[in-house]
């Protein structure tokens, strides 16, 4: 298979690529880890007319870590996946980050590119969703900060205007009593998500006080799931408090369905992940 | 077309290349390594890995105007002076392949996974194996042939 022909452009400054992108317009496409694009463009899904990598521009890679998360919107899934202290930062992008595709996929992939492609299937918005971080973008009106939870529109469908392009992602690094995990069930090819979930829990002398849960794979869209959340506020994070609460995912949500797992069997695995991911989130910040 | 320059098994090339050539299309048409096998095509399968930088990567999911300026190993880079790369040698030794047909990205795929980890317990191998596919063996022979290669490249460290 082979895409349609394109022109091709390796910008090596964010200036560069977004001047480019300005320049071209609705034609251009940006590149960057390319295992969502590339494929697509050899199916014909998708034809740019130009293609512009920004694999190699140097600043939109790296992670920070302190008080505060930073992941350059270029860092791929394994450098992701190697970083130690992000791992302790936040338990649940480690855990989402090392169930995604495979090792290959996971070399090229990035998270820039996974969230401003919004697959419906792909980990990472459940987790930008339960640790509440800020996308940066930078585009023609220069930079802005869009919150994940007003990031994902629908379907393959983000609020990125065009011309912008996805500079870093942040989010506060877990304090005392904080946690979070991550629970999926793949799809055994592809490694998408059918149904995961994501969630972060702060616990205060034994009690559940903060508690944000989201869902991606089921639905159109990954979504927080705010009737498990408030089911579960104000409880001791015990099994039975966490069943009862996790009971409650997927409420209001539109749900998939394909040959792999069909509406009632994804809300009913919404549960099941909710159930896992909290229980996990809650033991590690006990 | 473009013009680029990579650097496969320690030869260099300079190409022009059209931006939509795939990595595994350059590699097995214009270099004539046909080592690289496209299965899938669609990311999956895995038979198409080869090393960029030293990292495994998909070629079929790859554009060959991305490598420019890479160093790139192919399965046809391994063995050195006519002695076989000890995964080469576990493949042989332990049976890790019926029709052969994954092997090539198979081989790739394990010696990235032992650069990282250099003693994978069966799990982990199975783990570091998922982005290859095989019809044939059913994986034992496979994660055997990688454990025998760990053990023989930890009793005597190669020089790659």
């Amino acid at each position: 298979m082979i895409p349609a022909p394109f022109d091709y452009y390796a910008p090596t400054s964010l200036a560069e690529a977004l001047t480019l992108l300005q320049q071209h317009g609705d034609d251009a496409k940006i590149l960057a880890g390319g295992h969502s694009l590339l494929p697509a463009m050899k199916l014909r899904l998708a034809s740019p007319s130009v293609l512009i990598d920004i694999n190699r521009v140097a600043e939109l890679r790296g992670i920070k870590v302190n008080g505060t998360v930073e992941i350059g919107a270029m860092t791929t899934w394994s450098a992701i996946e190697q970083h130690a202290a992000l791992a302790k930062a936040c338990p649940a992008m480690a855990d989402a980050v090392s169930l995604i595709g495979d090792i290959q996929v996971r070399n090229r992939g990035t998270i820039g590119g996974s969230l401003a492609h919004a697959d419906p299937a792909a980990d990472i918005p459940a987790v930008v969703l339960a640790v509440d971080a800020q996308i940066h973008v930078e585009g023609p009106n220069g930079p802005r900060a869009i919150a994940a939870a007003d990031f994902f529109t629908d379907m393959l469908s983000t609020a990125l205007e065009p011309g912008e392009i996805i500079t870093s992602i942040t989010f506060n690094s877990h304090g005392p009593g904080e946690s979070s995990a991550y629970a999926k069930f793949p799809h055994p090819a592809s490694r998408y998500a059918i149904v995961g979930a994501a969630a972060y829990v702060k616990m205060e002398n034994g009690q559940v006080t903060a508690c944000r849960v989201a869902i991606t794979g089921a639905g159109p869209k990954a979504e927080r799931q705010p009737a498990v959340e408030q089911a579960l506020i104000g409880t001791d994070g015990s099994a039975d408090a966490v069943a009862a609460a996790a009971a409650h995912a997927g409420e209001g949500m539109e749900m998939l369905g394909d040959i792999h797992a069909s509406e009632e069997y994804r809300r009913a695995m919404c549960k099941v992940y909710a159930k896992r991911a909290l229980l996990k989130a809650i033991e590690r910040a006990r | 077309m473009t013009t680029i320059t990579v650097t496969v098994n320690g030869v260099r090339y300079t190409s022009e290349v059209e931006p939509r050539l795939l990595l595994v299309h350059y590699l097995r048409e214009h270099l004539n390594l046909t080592g690289t096998h496209i299965g899938c095509d669609t990311s999956q399968c895995g038979a198409c890995v080869v090393h960029i930088n030293g990292v495994s990567v998909k070629s079929c999911t790859t554009l060959a105007v991305q490598c420019d300026g890479a160093e790139i190993t192919t399965i046809e880079g391994l063995a050195h002076d006519g002695q076989l790369h000890p995964l080469q040698e576990g493949f042989w030794e332990k049976h890790g392949l019926q029709c052969g047909f994954c092997t090539p990205g198979m081989i790739m795929a394990a010696a990235d996974l032992l650069k990282r980890n250099p003693n994978p317990t069966d799990e982990e191998i199975r783990h570091g194996l998922e982005g290859n596919l095989c019809r044939c063996t059913g994986y034992e022979n496979i994660v055997r042939a990688v454990r025998y290669a760990a053990e023989k490249m930890a009793a005597a460290p190669a020089a790659d």
